[in-house]
């Protein structure tokens, strides 16, 4: 039986997460974890969070977790969540300018409070609801449609300096990187186990993935 | 392509039970709330929220099992309010399975538990709930005010300002239900909604009054709503979410279909 380690750093609420997984892939060991062995020990990682940038990153690097994640991205397939997603990236502005993991290099900015939607009203943060996702060729988009609706709930998002890295995008006015992907990396920013029937597709191509882009 | 305006089927549950009061008297028992959390999520509802009504304090973990079943098998966002009055109550409904939880009298009460809330838990899961009722008379600048109690006891606080400072002391959204109109079936307080969606930086839930269909897109395209919540017109299956939805998205509303 493959096993998949949601790894548990204090950051918001996996129990979800994990049911969606279960749901998605009942042939799959879900695992909540907090430590190293644990996570070394799994097939594949999710790399949830939610919440402020520095709370989790504080939270990785207290526990020793963040180089264990630095480990285990070079080699099992990982999927980052919403905040998982950001703290890979190099840093964030949020709270002043907080250190990410470095695994993709670019920043982490918060949508303009300046901007206007496409019918002039002052656009609202944080970014809430369902937004279509325009994929680029991955094995994780299998069996969902090109421009499906996933649920979002963020004010800031991830700006890589390789463009390669991009794996979707989506319109807020302007379009971000709404999933990375390098080798066996996959980060999202939006919520799959949210996100109903595409949700749950997503989760279970990644509870069946190689770790091969 | 843009973010879809979203619909919010809204389940009164009283007891473990889905009822419906029009302005808080002639309960109608509307179902089992597993059950009908089950036909809303099918039908296409963009989130859920669960509003606990029990009025005594030991039939309150009923809805902490109601939202474990749900969670368990519905894969949208949930939201629980009523009774939200301390970290711990936040905490249990979210480990439950809640994404966010509406606080109302309690921010009215203590301003600063919003704070300690969005610190602790983020800003993302904390939904302020506004209950307003116009108080301005025929002919003077429309003002409306917070009520507590079901609307019954007034507040004096200006409902535009409260917003605005629960905005500020961490708020993720606004969930604002008119109370001149909520059971009325005479469509949301338009002027209400767009005052304050306008006047704050995060998204709003409209709610109270909805009787039609229109009145949703009313809600949106007058109003200015981010999300609609409606509970009446979908429990006593007079309207699916689909044919909602696909309503709003003749009228021009950006939905997700």
């Amino acid at each position: 039986m493959s096993t998949v380690a949601v790894i548990d750093y204090g950051m918001g609420n996996l129990h979800s997460i994990a049911k969606a997984l279960q749901h998605a892939a009942p042939e799959v060991d879900v695992q909540i974890v907090t430590n190293a062995e644990q996570i070394l020990r799994a097939d594949r990682i999710v790399f949830p969070g939610v919440g402020a940038m520095r709370d989790c990153m504080q939270a990785l690097n207290q526990s020793g977790l963040s180089d264990v994640i630095r480990e285990v991205a070079k080699t099992k397939p990982l999927l980052g969540i919403c905040l998982g997603m950001q703290a890979l990236l190099s840093d964030s502005e949020e709270n002043g300018t907080t250190q990410g993991l470095d695994i993709f290099s670019g920043h982490v900015l918060r949508f303009s409070e300046a901007l206007s939607d496409k019918d002039g009203h002052k656009l609202k943060i944080p970014h809430m609801g369902w937004n279509q996702v325009h994929q680029r060729p991955h094995p994780l988009w299998n069996k969902i449609a090109q421009d499906s609706r996933f649920y979002f709930v963020h004010s800031y998002y991830a700006k890589p300096n390789e463009s390669s890295a991009i794996a979707a995008t989506t319109d807020y006015p302007d379009a971000f990187a709404c999933a990375l992907s390098h080798n066996n990396i996959f980060a999202v920013q939006f919520h799959p186990e949210k996100s109903q029937t595409v949700g749950l597709q997503l989760l279970n191509n990644f509870l069946h993935w190689d770790g091969q882009s | 392509m843009s973010l879809a305006k979203r619909i919010i089927p809204c389940l009164d549950v009283d007891n473990g039970r889905v009822v419906k009061g029009v302005k808080f008297v002639d309960i109608r028992d509307a179902g089992d709330p597993v059950e009908v959390a089950r036909r809303y999520d099918r039908e296409g509802a963009d989130e859920i929220t669960f509003l606990d009504i029990t009025a005594t304090h030991d039939n309150r973990d009923t809805i902490v099992h109601v939202v474990e079943q749900v969670a368990s098998e519905v894969f949208i966002p949930l939201t629980v309010g009523g009774g939200i009055r301390t970290l711990d109550d936040i905490r249990r409904m979210l480990n439950a399975g809640a994404d966010k939880v509406g606080i109302n009298s309690a921010a009215v009460f203590n301003p600063e538990f919003v704070c300690e809330a969005a610190l602790r838990f983020g800003s993302q899961c904390i939904v302020v709930a506004i209950d307003a009722k116009k108080v301005s008379t025929l002919g003077e600048v429309d003002r409306w005010e917070i009520f507590t109690h079901g609307g019954r006891k007034a507040t004096g606080i200006d409902a535009i300002a409260w917003a605005e400072k629960m905005v500020t002391y961490g708020a993720g959204e606004i969930l604002l239900t008119s109370m001149d109109r909520d059971g009325t079936r005479e469509g949301f307080d338009l002027l209400l909604t767009r005052a304050i969606s306008e006047a704050v930086s995060v998204p709003v839930i409209a709610s109270g009054g909805v009787g039609n269909l229109e009145h949703l897109a009313e809600g949106v395209i007058t109003g200015k709503a981010d999300a609609v919540l409606a509970a009446s017109i979908f429990h006593f299956a007079e309207y699916t979410i689909q044919q909602a939805k696909e309503h709003m998205a003749s009228r021009g509303i950006e939905m997700r279909l």
